[in-house]
């Protein structure tokens, strides 16, 4: 035993069972230790007595000092008379710690089934969407409410942060937007007149890139991109403010967080998205003629005649018209979702990823509804 | 005789109260230079912390305390000097080495630092969960242990951070950062934000776990009654330098400027008043 010093060795004694721990009884070797009082559980519940003899201990912490604990409960509950010798006073605090602890078993885990949990999960999802809906049109309804008080009292407009706002969804997003909406055209165009040669109707690729580009996919692809650029970082800063009760501060100071807070943001945003749908247009426009002259040979002219007599006022206002509702609904998600952020990092990071998702879920309804609702009118 | 098992002694013999009794500081500060950009915020800092004894550390605001702790600690980088915890120099410390003494300390961070994603049962079985390889039965019992040690219920087992109130958010995070059997304890102005009553039984607790598990506390606060209650002795900062170490008796004793300030300013006198009457 000079390297090695045994942890538990048991001896029998007439009727009694006696332990003789020693060695260090720390977190490291609880499972050993785990595995020993294991074993004396099992085959000690004949004797009439147990000694623990605590006299070669040469360290103890709490997990030892409970595994101790455990052994003489189970021997009590057992009718077994248990005791402790040979403790070194200085654990005896230890002991007495955990002997008051742990007095009833822990709680189990709640456990469900994976079909019940999934199932749960589809319920609560469904009717969590109507009380989103609910939560969108309350929003929009204090927003218009206090957009009124602003129109009553213009002053009260605040007109640097709706150009700082500006500057941060608006100008900053062209160089994206420019870059995507021109790939965009020129793939659409390339495609278009990859396919349609087969049948000899290279020129009808103008038609097929106006019309789509101006009516739709300019705007929600500005719209898709915005969502995932500034409607996520209005839920962060919305929910970090949430977070450090800035947005109570304001509140007590008697300062409306959605005059402040929200107006500019939702402001900004329906300025800056027309805009960007327009440039974005333009430079999908723009791709689409680089690729019709280096790819299907036409000249630019002929480009521009082609498009004159392909697209109307209408195509390109049906565009527009779209964006600054893309814009609002984009800006309530992300603001809704920001307000509902509470305490936690993980609670901030599912609320962005939420309003991105539905934001872009929702620009691609709404996009539908358009639809519907311009071919009705003949537009 | 039966042998039911046998453990080996070997290298894991921890750096406590087993064998290297012949360390008789749990911290030994020398010279350390420590700052930000281009100015040290602390300057030639010596500092010595016993073995089991409760050290307050005080120091105005801004001074650096929370520096030499997080110093101490290893998520500031030192400029120059040395840090020996347990006897040996933490610069020396191979990887292996310095993942065994990190697990021998216990942090409370001033705002808790509960990872807010995780329950209350979680955040205290993290450690556990990631260093020791317990079964999952002992994991439950010895994480509702230290739970009930440090006073609160089991009812809060399943809850998140962000549900708690700001005394219970420093008792889970004490219960973590006690969740390894520490040796030494940093505590980073644990009662702060706490209400009086609060932060006295927060002393209390902390005096009875340091005496039941034998800790070395190093604990950074402002508060006069923790000093006078629970600190065997006391550091004080300024200027990037401890100016005065000693037992309460000595601080008061000082004649630095800002001790006396502290110590027998406004606040302090409302103190002494009351306490130094059931002292005598």
């Amino acid at each position: 035993m000079a390297a090695e010093i045994s942890l538990l060795s048991a001896r029998i004694d007439g009727s009694r069972l006696v332990l003789d721990a020693g060695g260090r009884w720390v977190a490291d070797q609880a499972n050993e230790i785990e595995a020993l009082l294991d074993i004396v559980c099992r085959k000690g519940l004949r004797f009439d007595q147990i000694e623990i003899n605590l006299a070669q201990l040469e360290r103890l912490d709490t997990v030892g000092a409970w595994l101790i604990e455990r052994m003489r409960r189970i021997a009590t509950g057992a009718n077994i008379k248990a005791q402790i010798v040979g403790l070194n006073p200085r654990y005896k605090i230890l002991l007495d710690e955990v002997a008051i602890s742990n007095k009833e078993p822990p709680h189990p885990h709640p456990k469900k089934g994976a079909l019940q949990d999934t199932l749960e999960h589809v319920g609560m999802a469904v009717a969590s969407s109507g009380d989103d809906f609910v939560a969108i049109v309350r929003f929009l309804g204090l927003v218009i409410t206090s957009a009124g008080r602003v129109v009553l009292h213009p002053t009260r407009l605040r007109f640097t942060s709706i150009v700082h706002h500006l500057d941060l969804v608006g100008f900053r997003a062209v160089p994206i937007i420019l870059l995507i909406n021109f790939l965009i055209g020129a793939i659409l165009a390339q495609q278009g007149i990859f396919h349609f040669r087969k049948f000899g109707a290279e020129t009808f690729v103008v038609d097929m890139v106006g019309i789509l580009v101006l009516r739709e996919v300019g705007v929600l692809i500005v719209s898709i991109m915005i969502a995932g650029r500034s409607g996520s970082a209005y839920t962060a800063e919305l929910g970090s403010m949430k977070m450090r009760e800035e947005i109570d501060a304001l509140r007590v100071m008697g300062f409306d967080p959605v005059e402040v807070l929200i107006l500019p943001r939702l402001i900004a945003l329906i300025i800056a998205l027309p805009l960007l749908t327009f440039i974005g247009s333009m430079a999908a426009l723009f791709g689409g003629g680089l690729v019709s002259w280096l790819y299907g040979g036409f000249l630019p002219e002929v480009f521009i005649d082609r498009l004159r007599d392909a697209i109307t006022m209408d195509t390109f206002k049906v565009g527009m018209i779209k964006a600054p509702f893309m814009a609002t609904i984009i800006g309530l998600v992300a603001c809704v979702e920001g307000l509902r952020v509470e305490g936690s990092a993980e609670s901030l990071g599912s609320h962005t990823t939420l309003s991105v998702v539905k934001a872009i879920f929702l620009v691609i309804v709404l996009d539908g509804l358009f639809a519907m609702f311009f071919a009705a009118i003949g537009m | 005789m039966v042998e039911i098992g046998t453990s080996s002694g070997g290298p894991t013999n921890g750096f406590g109260r087993s064998g290297a009794s012949n360390v008789e500081y749990a911290i030994r500060v020398r010279d350390l230079v420590v700052g930000f950009h281009e100015t040290p915020v602390l300057n030639g800092l010596n500092l010595d912390v016993r073995r089991g004894e409760v050290l307050g550390f005080v120091g105005g605001s801004g001074m650096g305390k929370s520096v030499l702790t997080r110093t101490i600690i290893g998520l500031l980088p030192k400029w120059q000097g040395t840090i020996e915890v347990f006897g040996r120099d933490l610069d020396q410390a191979d990887e292996e080495e310095m993942e065994r003494i990190e697990r021998h300390w216990g942090v409370l961070f001033q705002g808790g630092a509960l990872f807010s994603s995780l329950t209350v049962r979680q955040n205290v079985q993290f450690p556990m969960r990631e260093n020791l390889e317990l079964s999952r039965q002992l994991m439950e019992e010895i994480s509702l242990a230290k739970l009930e040690m440090v006073g609160l219920h089991r009812d809060v087992l399943n809850k998140m951070p962000s549900e708690l109130s700001g005394g219970m958010i420093k008792r889970v995070a004490l219960a973590r950062a006690l969740a390894l059997d520490p040796e030494i304890l940093f505590l980073d102005e644990p009662t702060s934000g706490l209400d009086p009553i609060s932060a006295g039984e927060f002393d209390t607790l902390i005096r009875a776990l340091q005496q039941t598990l034998g800790l070395t506390v190093f604990m950074v606060t402002h508060d006069l009654d923790s000093l006078y209650s629970v600190c065997d002795r006391i550091a004080a900062l300024a200027d990037g330098k401890v100016i005065a170490e000693g037992p309460i008796e000595t601080m008061l004793q000082s004649q630095h400027p800002w001790l006396k300030a502290y110590f027998h300013g406004e606040r302090a006198r409302a103190r002494t008043k009351t306490k130094t009457g059931a002292r005598a």
